[in-house]
């Protein structure tokens, strides 16, 4: 499992907008460079990004060879209800992985 | 006069700017860097750095080589037995009766202490160790060169980095000490501290250690690059962080 650091607020109010953020390590590799045998290095990017929160998708990417290795992504959604944020991201060898992170959901709305 | 007066100012000037920064204008390579690279090495969450410090305190606690034991069976919580280590390297060892690097006093303790193969320079794994190690001094001031046995390497140090090197003839000091603040191509030409490492540079996509990053200094100026674990790169990095006393510790930094 590649090396992430995902960042979630712990507690937000009802109806604010918060930051998801997600460095994941991955070496994006372009699918352009070739090695020192002179063979082309094969493709290997993250290529789906997704984020669902209590099950429904609040955003997605996909991600092209022109992003750096190591990516970092970021994002906003609407805190609405305490729960679960699923991040998950698929590379071209088809590995997928999942990170989750709970948010808390205070009553009071934001004024 | 009017003439006299004119030289006299471009010798005054010409002065100025062969002076080593003096101590209260030395300036950290990330007071260069742009607002987003230096908001990108401020935050843990998005510092590309961390991953490999995390990595790093991986290691610190997995038993490796024939001893089967860990950097923390002997050292315990890198937090308390690492801090400030990082401040005072490159130091003087006894054995060796010569200055060596963090990184090579991290080889040390895996082959004597772990009795394991050692690390490849630049290896992820070492830049791993020797960023969690150094990260643990992060805000600490350098003190590297307290010790009078450092003394001639750090004269050493200091000649290899006012000679002058390679087809474009330039020495160290000509860009870091008498035209640091201006540019080259793109980049501005920073101080030389070396108070960051190892770091994620972005040109790089990867941590690379202060060797990879002199290397990269020598060949732009063509000049041949000394070898990863050389004397001469050691030399260089005390006398670098002589120079740099007193400036605090990042890693993991982060440059363009
Ligand atoms: C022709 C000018 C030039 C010469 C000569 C040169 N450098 Fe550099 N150096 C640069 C530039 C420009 C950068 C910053 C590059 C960037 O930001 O991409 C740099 C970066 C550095 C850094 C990184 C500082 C940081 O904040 O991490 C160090 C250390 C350094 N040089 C040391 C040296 C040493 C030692 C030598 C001699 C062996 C040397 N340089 C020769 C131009 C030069
Ligand atoms: C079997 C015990 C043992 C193990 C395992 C061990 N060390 Fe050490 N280490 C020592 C001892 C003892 C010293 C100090 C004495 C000396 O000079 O060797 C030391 C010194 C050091 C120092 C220098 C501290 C200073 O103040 O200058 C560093 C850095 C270090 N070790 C890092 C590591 C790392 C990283 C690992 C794991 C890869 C590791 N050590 C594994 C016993 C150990």
């Amino acid at each position: 499992m590649a090396r992430t650091l995902i960042n979630v607020p712990a507690t937000a109010k009802r109806g604010e907008v918060v930051e998801i953020k997600a460095l994941i390590s991955h070496p994006m590799e372009t699918g352009f460079r070739t090695g020192s045998d002179g063979a082309l290095i094969p493709r290997d990017i993250i290529h789906r990004f997704a984020c669902t929160y209590n099950g429904e998708e609040v955003f997605s990417a996909d991600l092209f060879p022109a992003i750096t290795a190591n990516p970092f992504i970021t994002f906003t959604t609407v805190a609405e209800e305490s729960g679960e944020i699923a991040l998950s991201w698929t590379d071209d060898q088809g590995n997928t992985q999942t990170e989750t992170a709970k948010i808390t959901v205070g009553q009071d709305p934001v004024e | 006069m009017t003439v006299r007066r004119s030289s006299l100012a471009a010798a005054v000037i010409l002065l100025a700017g062969t002076a080593l920064a003096s101590d209260t204008d030395r300036r950290s390579g990330f007071d260069f860097m742009g607002p987003q690279t230096q908001a990108m090495q401020a935050d843990d969450t998005a510092n590309p750095g961390m991953l490999s410090v995390l990595d790093g305190e991986d290691l610190w606690n997995t038993p490796a080589g024939a001893a089967n034991r860990s950097c923390a069976d002997c050292h315990g919580d890198a937090a308390t037995s690492m801090r400030g280590v990082a401040t005072r390297y490159p130091s003087y060892d006894e054995k060796a009766k010569a200055p060596i690097t963090l990184d090579q006093r991290i080889l040390q303790c895996r082959a004597d202490r772990q009795e394991a193969p050692p690390l490849a320079w630049e290896s992820p794994d070492l830049l791993a160790l020797s960023a969690y190690v150094a990260h643990q001094s992060r805000g600490l001031p350098v003190e590297t060169g307290a010790d009078p046995q450092l003394t001639p390497f750090i004269d050493q140090g200091r000649e290899l980095f006012t000679q002058r090197q390679g087809q474009l003839d330039f020495s160290c000091a000509d860009c870091h000490d008498a035209n640091w603040g201006k540019r080259l191509g793109g980049a501005v030409i920073p101080q030389a501290h070396p108070t960051g490492y190892p770091i994620y540079r972005l040109e790089w996509q990867a941590m690379g250690s202060l060797q990879r990053r002199l290397r990269n200094c020598m060949a732009g100026v063509r000049a041949e690059p000394y070898g990863f674990g050389s004397p001469e790169h050691t030399e260089l990095e005390l006398f670098l962080m002589t120079r740099a006393r007193g400036l605090p510790l990042e890693t993991p930094g982060v440059r363009p």
